[in-house]
């Protein structure tokens, strides 16, 4: 790999204010620092903060391997530069192109310092490029790392919101289940509602499953597990939300739901559960 | 030797199991019951597990065990309180305990016990 010459880096110092100033322009050219989503004075105040420590990395060492200690506070803004991008909503592509846009600056400066020695020049050049691809290929990792971040918090919140287990009666509680229910969401599922019966002592909990698109062995595997896990606990449960279509999968699946109480809609489940519990409604005269 | 204590309510056992279960303990346990209900004809027993929280497959089906030999000697058993995560512990290990009567709590199981002696 070839390395910075003392020459290029000591150019590179004494003319940073110019290099500053030409990428600041490419970039005013190119649009990019006239972006809506970010602040134009903490976009310039990035750009001078990266030149300051691509320029000190470079003087303080090893400018082939930016995995070295001596580029850890340039890869630590590089991480945070990132970040913020990536909860700004930018793509990776604007992201990369904020580093690659220092390329043609720093080439300019090179043919200015090299302009009677072709083989440095060409060498230098090919220096620089790896550098700022490094860097550059740092960042969009770096970038895709925070947003895979951003992604996985909200399906974790999603998960959270998708399970609420309401009390519709004193002793009764109720899970309405929205979306595919899998491994994962039959965890999260049995355990809220699980515990949600000891805190409130419920006698009979109603599985609603209108909202669940398509059962299958699986799935019914999952109900039986929780039905299970419910009657162990001492508490009653009734599966309710049946509609004709998931009756008909359930009977050609040839699935057997093993004593437990199913009912077509959760009204007819509340009959029930009152019920057992000795309350009855009557009309008000 | 550490043991289990039961205690005698009238025509039933209570149980309390306050300790973690080993194997040792749990075949002690099964073996004291046994003796107890021959001696006190005793017409029910409440086991409650309420302070148990961790189980494994031998714990399980010792607790399937004792419901089903006090079944035998014509004594319903009730088991109470048992923690969410031992339920799912349970289920997820396959043992679902057909046949044993379950309760949310002390309360509840003696009342359900109670019923059921009545009833016969």
């Amino acid at each position: 790999m070839t390395a910075l010459s003392r020459q290029t880096i000591d150019a590179a110092r004494q003319n940073e204010g110019q290099l500053l100033a030409s990428w600041q322009a490419s970039l005013e050219a190119s649009g990019a620092s006239r972006d809506s989503r970010i602040n134009h004075a903490e976009f310039e105040a990035q750009t001078r903060e990266f030149l300051r420590l691509l320029v000190a990395g470079a003087h303080a060492g090893d400018s082939g391997n930016i995995a070295g200690s001596e580029w850890a506070d340039t890869r630590g803004f590089l991480d945070g530069l990132s970040r913020s991008r990536a909860l700004q909503g930018f793509d990776s592509q604007t992201t990369a192109n904020f580093i690659f846009s220092l390329k043609r600056p720093l080439f300019e400066l090179l043919q200015a310092q090299y302009a009677n020695n072709a083989a440095e020049l060409a060498s230098q050049l090919w220096a620089v490029t790896e550098l700022v691809d490094a860097l550059g290929l740092y960042t969009v990792r770096a970038f895709q790392k925070s947003r895979e971040e951003v992604i996985s918090r909200q399906q974790e919140e999603l998960l959270e919101l998708s399970t609420p287990v309401v009390k519709l009666w004193d002793g009764v509680l109720a899970l309405p289940m929205i979306g595919t229910l899998d491994s994962q969401r039959t965890q999260v599922v049995m355990e809220s509602l699980l515990q949600r019966i000891v805190e409130t002592g419920s006698e009979i909990a109603i599985i609603d499953i209108t909202g669940v698109p398509t059962v299958d062995t699986l799935v019914a595997q999952h109900l039986l597990k929780t039905v299970t896990a419910i009657r162990l606990m001492g508490a009653d449960a009734i599966i309710s939300g049946v509609r004709p279509q998931i009756a008909q999968t359930i009977v050609h699946l040839g699935l057997d739901l093993q004593g437990i109480v199913t009912k077509a809609n959760l009204a007819d489940a509340l009959a029930l559960a009152l019920k057992r519990s000795g309350l009855t409604v009557t009309k008000a005269t | 030797m550490e043991r289990i204590p039961i205690l005698q309510m009238g025509d039933f056992l209570l149980v309390t199991i306050q300790v973690d279960m080993h194997d040792e303990l749990a075949l002690t346990l099964q073996d004291d019951l046994s003796e107890r209900i021959s001696k006190t004809s005793a017409r029910g027993v409440l086991i409650d597990i309420s302070a148990l929280d961790m189980v494994d497959s031998f714990i399980g089906r010792m607790i399937g065990t004792i419901s089903g030999l006090s079944r035998i000697m014509d004594a319903a058993t009730v088991l109470v309180g048992m923690q969410p995560a031992v339920a799912i512990t349970l289920v997820e290990l396959g043992l679902t305990l057909p046949g044993v009567i379950t309760a949310l709590n002390v309360e509840r199981g003696m009342k359900l016990l109670r019923d059921r002696v009545q009833s016969e």
